[in-house]
């Protein structure tokens, strides 16, 4: 499990960042020769499409302790593979409102459009939700009742 | 019943004697009077171990996918909610329609075993059905029971005695509709707890999984030639070092696999040893599509594509989840 605290003892969460590689990767990018900061938090994987975003990726992610799941691709419409964003988009509609479901919390998990020339929008983006996961604090431990160590 | 049985077997002695079918797919008799199991009969003579009665719920079209690919023509026995199945696989061109003889045959609710052990049935050495009412005979005496109280779940919100495909049809004079409830009733209930509740729930009944692999083998859905969580990296053949929210996960997965092409037959709750109430989760993906997209039957047709296979430029964004109100 990584660690979570800084020096101080304040609660530093952790990220997980899908981006595709032919936008908002490459938005990441622009943000990074643009000078533009954005938390250290976020971790970015690239992917070659949103598309490629498989459910289980985001479950591992938060099963390995992921605080937040970020999933970043081109707007609709403009898919380098010309459709792959639709169905991303229908996939985490019903994967989001599964998690719900589960009671694992929905705030936790978001999709957003950026493109590779709106830097400044990626830099916000990841700003507002580092901000938002860390006031949320740390995910719930996803775990079979069977291994859990203590009863607490 | 008995009629219909009688009739289902004088039809499969004359496909055999006629010779348009070399095989037929039904149930036979298992070790004990509530255990029917799938079964091929390759002759008249065979057919002598045939059965069919409240116990055969077991939905026979997965079976197809195999049997479609022998030699020769098959006779298959459908009931209504199977016939969903069946046109799902003709769809996905997992069986091969030409070589099938499908027989749709008639369903008046199957009865669930555990609701009459529920009631401390103990010993028994046979079941009679007699219209609407179910007699046990055991050791220790005859106990009769409600026919609506014993059958399965999903027999209480059945999606209707009609069947959407089939050569033929064998059906009972009186037919008998066994719904009483909204299949969605059960989601809705779930939805209207907390989020934390809902994860206590959820994580004490997937916690139960025992990963006896039932549901998936079952699930005509699930047909994937090399499912995803047989992968030898993820530890799947070391049982003790798997990851401690595996068994949560296979299920969440599953369900997100075959949804938009679930048809809610409700096998995988019924073959699970341990209860777990599966078509739970089935369901709120097909609750989620009706509302998202459009409602969709998956099985009802044979040509309309799948919600998950097509897509609307103006469809709902993801963020229509975070932003629903309510805790969290």
């Amino acid at each position: 499990m990584p660690v979570k605290t800084t020096e101080n003892g304040e609660f530093k969460p952790l990220i997980v960042a899908f981006c595709c590689n032919w936008c908002s990767y490459a938005g990441a990018d622009l943000a990074g020769t643009s000078r533009l900061s954005y938390p250290a938090d976020v971790k970015i994987i690239r992917v070659p499409c949103s598309c490629r975003v498989n459910p289980l990726f985001i479950l591992r992610a938060f099963q390995r302790g992921a605080d937040g799941v970020i999933i970043c691709g081109c707007h609709p419409g403009d898919c380098h593979y010309t459709t792959g964003n639709y169905y991303a988009r229908r996939r985490m509609t019903l994967l989001f409102s599964m998690l719900d479901y589960l009671g694992i919390e929905r705030k936790r998990t978001r999709v957003e459009w950026v493109s590779a020339a709106e830097g400044v929008r990626f830099s916000e983006v990841m700003n507002d939700f580092a901000k938002h996961i860390t006031e949320l604090g740390e995910n719930k431990k996803l775990e079979d009742l069977r291994c859990k160590k203590s009863l607490d | 019943m008995q009629e219909i049985f009688g009739l289902i077997k004088e039809k499969a002695e004359k496909l055999f004697a006629d010779g348009s079918v070399n095989r037929v797919l039904g149930w036979k008799k298992g070790e004990t009077e509530y255990d029917r199991i799938p079964s091929v009969f390759e002759s008249a003579e065979e057919l002598e171990e045939f059965v069919y009665d409240g116990f055969c719920a077991a939905n026979l079209s997965k079976y197809l996918i195999r049997e479609s690919r022998e030699d020769g023509k098959i006779a298959v026995l459908l009931k209504p909610c199977d016939s969903y199945s069946f046109n799902q696989l003709v769809k996905e061109h997992r069986i091969k329609r030409d070589n099938i003889y499908a027989i749709g045959i008639d369903c008046d609710g199957k009865l669930d075993i555990d609701k009459i052990k529920a009631a401390g049935v103990k010993a028994i050495q046979s079941i009679e059905e007699n219209g609407s009412e179910v007699i046990v005979h055991t050791l220790y005496g005859d106990k009769k029971f409600n026919r609506q109280d014993v059958l399965l779940e999903r027999c209480l919100c059945c999606k209707g005695k009609d069947h959407v495909s089939g050569d033929e049809f064998i059906l009972a004079q009186n037919r008998v509709d066994t719904t009483v409830k909204d299949r969605f009733e059960d989601v809705r209930k779930l939805e209207a707890m907390t989020p934390d509740e809902r994860f206590e729930f959820w994580r004490s009944e997937l916690s139960k999984c025992i990963r006896c692999n039932a549901c998936r083998n079952v699930c005509p859905a699930c047909n994937c030639i090399k499912c995803v969580f047989d992968n030898e990296d993820s530890g799947v053949a070391a049982k003790a070092n798997v990851d401690t929210f595996e068994e949560n996960m296979f299920h969440i997965i599953r369900a997100f696999h075959v949804a938009g092409r679930c048809t809610d037959c409700g096998e995988c709750s019924r073959v699970c040893p341990q209860h777990i109430p599966l078509h739970l989760l089935n369901r709120k993906f097909i609750k989620d599509i009706d509302e998202l997209y459009g409602e969709f039957k998956a099985g009802a047709d044979t040509e309309t594509k799948g919600p998950l296979t097509d897509y609307r430029t103006g469809d709902a964004e993801p963020s229509l989840i975070s932003d629903r109100g309510g805790s969290n």
